[in-house]
């Protein structure tokens, strides 16, 4: 055994867009603890309940993460929803459910691309971002913003889809599968992915179930969580089944997130074909009073808003449990043993999302 | 609509059992939380199996030690960790525990205090 | 401006920004905005840098990180701050951990406001920081041959900008 030294990792590092800090105690090239700290990009913002209303608080809510936004408001609308006990119409939660998509589509392209350009294949890193566009497109189109799409309000959505264009989208993303397959296969393929994916950082099933992995992590280790499966929004009408892979490596979790794309075009095919007419909100008034867990599947994982309210405009709390932040015990796990060399790689494959996480 | 979610009210005391219990019926941990009611303190505890949530909720003062169920659920540390860190509650027997590190923030406990910023709603003065 | 001599690269930090405007960085990079063309590229390392492109607010872990990396960027440089977050704390500015926007700690050449900034508007403030950037080094350039001319027994007020030796 050798002299163990520490090598600090973060937070401004060239693998990583966000700030997050690791402590690597390294025994020769082999990491063999590890201590993370948080905390770079707290803001605090679950506290400007006390300053905001329950109604305004949406925007809030979508800024806690401008990858997983929509799903975030998603989230905090049918807590407050299911409080209130409003009926929401159904045309609104079908298109909950198809923006929710198109973002899950988007983050796994930003993923992939990230994760390729870890790696140093800056190629796939461009082609990645360059499909990624066409979804933004469509998100830019129909909600009138890019990563923020600021579109979820209690009570429904604010803007409908014209059944053309519904039937554009359906017609892009068709024609987006073929590209999609291409660049899939590089990461389900490639040999030198192969080769820098296959048997690093494994996580045991028995191991990610206990510690509370979640989405694609807890996915990729043969555990099949998927808030999907709840059928939340309009999730109970549609056909869907989570991808589960079961070797527990960082090529499981890529596969994980490159086969779940393909799922997504699915649902969204699925809810354009059954999406009814009528309107897409209707009027609250009052405020919630009680206590709900509103649980969602992000394209990280299942997050959950808890949301207590006394019957006044402004909410007791609001606490976010984010994906990353039940990832971060898995991760420190699943780094034990890899080589330094294998770590960017590593952190990545959980696919870290550091605004989410310390909110 | 789902169904509606129960939180079963504990004592302090039977934190590490139901946490025990819980993983012993296969329970995953989802989240402990923390909010303040008035000078009480209120931490649940939420599991889930299936997609089927237990929750427990404890309710305490701000001088009560809080047993850590990390010797049950090695992923807890970061829970109880950050209850430390925003609302200055002690934890007791975390496996990783950070000694109020885990986050820095401009105000030290800042869910345990009344926030008055002065007056100016935007601070960039 | 019409033209540009050097290939400036650019430092990108996120101070607490909750990804939106990091992203749109990012997407400013890639083959839809290319801003590559422009000889603009994004390098992990303060030191090969000359502009720094930050993101979201000041808080109190953050700060030291902010000063240390615009320290350690050469000069002539200059700071873009990109999002409403940068410039003033946005949403958040009544979070009790966000301090305010990035000039409460380092100088900021460019403001680019916008939640999320969309990547034309992040382009146009990096385009528009290339010239201060040019402006900022033909003054330094100019400073320097002042002395020169001041140690060699000289009127330094005689010496006309030449735009920098190449």
């Amino acid at each position: 055994m050798s002299k163990q030294i520490t090598v600090p990792f973060g937070p401004q590092h060239p693998v990583l867009p966000e700030p997050l800090h690791l402590d690597l105690v390294l025994e020769d090239e082999t990491v063999v603890d590890v201590i993370p700290s948080i905390g770079y990009v707290h803001r605090g913002l679950e506290k400007l309940v006390e300053k905001r209303e329950y109604t305004e608080y949406v925007f809030i809510a979508e800024r806690i993460c401008g990858i997983c936004s929509f799903i975030h408001s998603q989230t905090y609308v049918q807590g407050i929803e299911q409080i209130m006990g409003l009926e929401v119409p159904e045309r609104a939660t079908y298109l909950r459910t198809i923006w929710g998509e198109y973002s899950r589509l988007h983050s796994h392209l930003l993923w992939l691309g990230l994760f390729a350009d870890s790696m140093g294949f800056e190629s796939v890193f461009m082609n990645a971002w360059r499909l990624r566009e066409h979804i933004l497109d469509d998100l830019e189109a129909t909600t009138g913003g890019r990563v923020i799409q600021g579109v979820c309000k209690v009570g429904g959505v604010r803007k409908d889809i014209t059944p053309e264009k519904l039937d554009e989208m359906l017609k892009g993303l068709r024609g987006m599968e073929h590209e999609l397959n291409d660049l899939t296969n590089v990461f389900l393929n490639d040999s030198s992915m192969k080769h820098r994916l296959r048997g690093v950082g494994v996580l045991k099933k028995e191991d990610a179930y206990v510690l509370g992995a979640v989405g694609p992590t807890a996915r990729g280790s043969g555990l099949a969580i998927d808030i999907r499966s709840t059928g939340y929004g309009a999730l109970g009408k549609i056909n869907f089944k989570p991808v589960v892979e079961y070797d527990g490596d960082c090529y499981a979790r890529c596969a994980v997130r490159a086969k779940e794309m393909f799922t997504s075009i699915d649902i969204i095919e699925q809810c354009i074909k059954k999406i009814p007419d009528g309107p897409v909100d209707m009027k609250v008034t009052g405020a919630p009073d009680g206590e709900y867990f509103s649980r969602t599947e992000q394209p990280r994982g299942e997050v959950i808003h808890y949301i207590k309210g006394n019957g006044k405009k402004n909410l007791v709390r609001h606490r976010v449990r984010t994906p990353t932040f039940t990832n971060i015990p898995p991760l420190v796990t699943l780094l034990k043993g890899v080589d330094l060399a294998d770590v960017p790689v590593v952190v990545l494959s959980i696919d870290p999302c550091i605004g989410c996480a310390e909110r | 609509m789902m169904a509606a979610q129960v939180i079963t009210p504990i004592g302090v005391g039977d934190v590490v059992s139901k946490a025990g219990q819980a993983k012993k019926d296969g329970y995953r941990l989802v989240q402990i939380g923390c909010t303040k009611i008035g000078d009480d303190f209120e931490i649940i505890y939420v599991y889930d199996k299936d997609f089927t949530l237990l929750s427990y909720r404890i309710t305490v003062k701000e001088d009560v030690v809080i047993p850590s169920i990390s010797s049950e659920y090695f992923g807890a540390f970061v829970y109880e960790n950050e209850i430390h860190d925003l609302y200055g509650l002690h934890v007791s027997g975390i496996n990783i525990d950070f000694k109020g590190t885990f986050y820095k923030t401009a105000i030290k406990h800042p869910f345990n205090v009344t926030i008055t910023k002065e007056g100016d709603s935007c601070q960039n003065k | 401006m019409t033209y540009l001599a050097k290939s400036p690269w650019i430092l990108h930090y996120d101070a607490s920004s909750c990804n939106g405007c990091d992203i749109e960085v990012l997407a400013c990079l890639t083959p839809m905005y290319d801003v590559e063309r422009f000889g603009i590229l994004n390098t992990g390392n303060p030191k090969h840098a000359d502009i720094f492109v930050i993101t979201g607010s000041i808080n109190e872990q953050n700060r030291e990180i902010v000063k240390n990396l615009y320290d350690q960027i050469p000069r002539p440089n200059v700071v873009v701050a990109v999002g409403i977050c940068a410039c003033s704390g946005g949403v958040f500015r009544e979070c009790y951990n966000v301090s305010g926007g990035i000039d409460k700690v380092i100088p900021v050449d460019v403001y680019v406001p916008g939640c999320a900034c969309r990547p034309e508007s992040i382009i146009d403030g990096i385009v528009t920081a290339l010239g201060i950037l040019e402006e900022k080094r033909t003054k330094m350039v100019l400073d320097v041959d002042k002395k020169e001319h001041r140690h060699a027994g000289l009127n330094p007020d005689h010496i006309l900008s030449t735009g920098g030796v190449q």
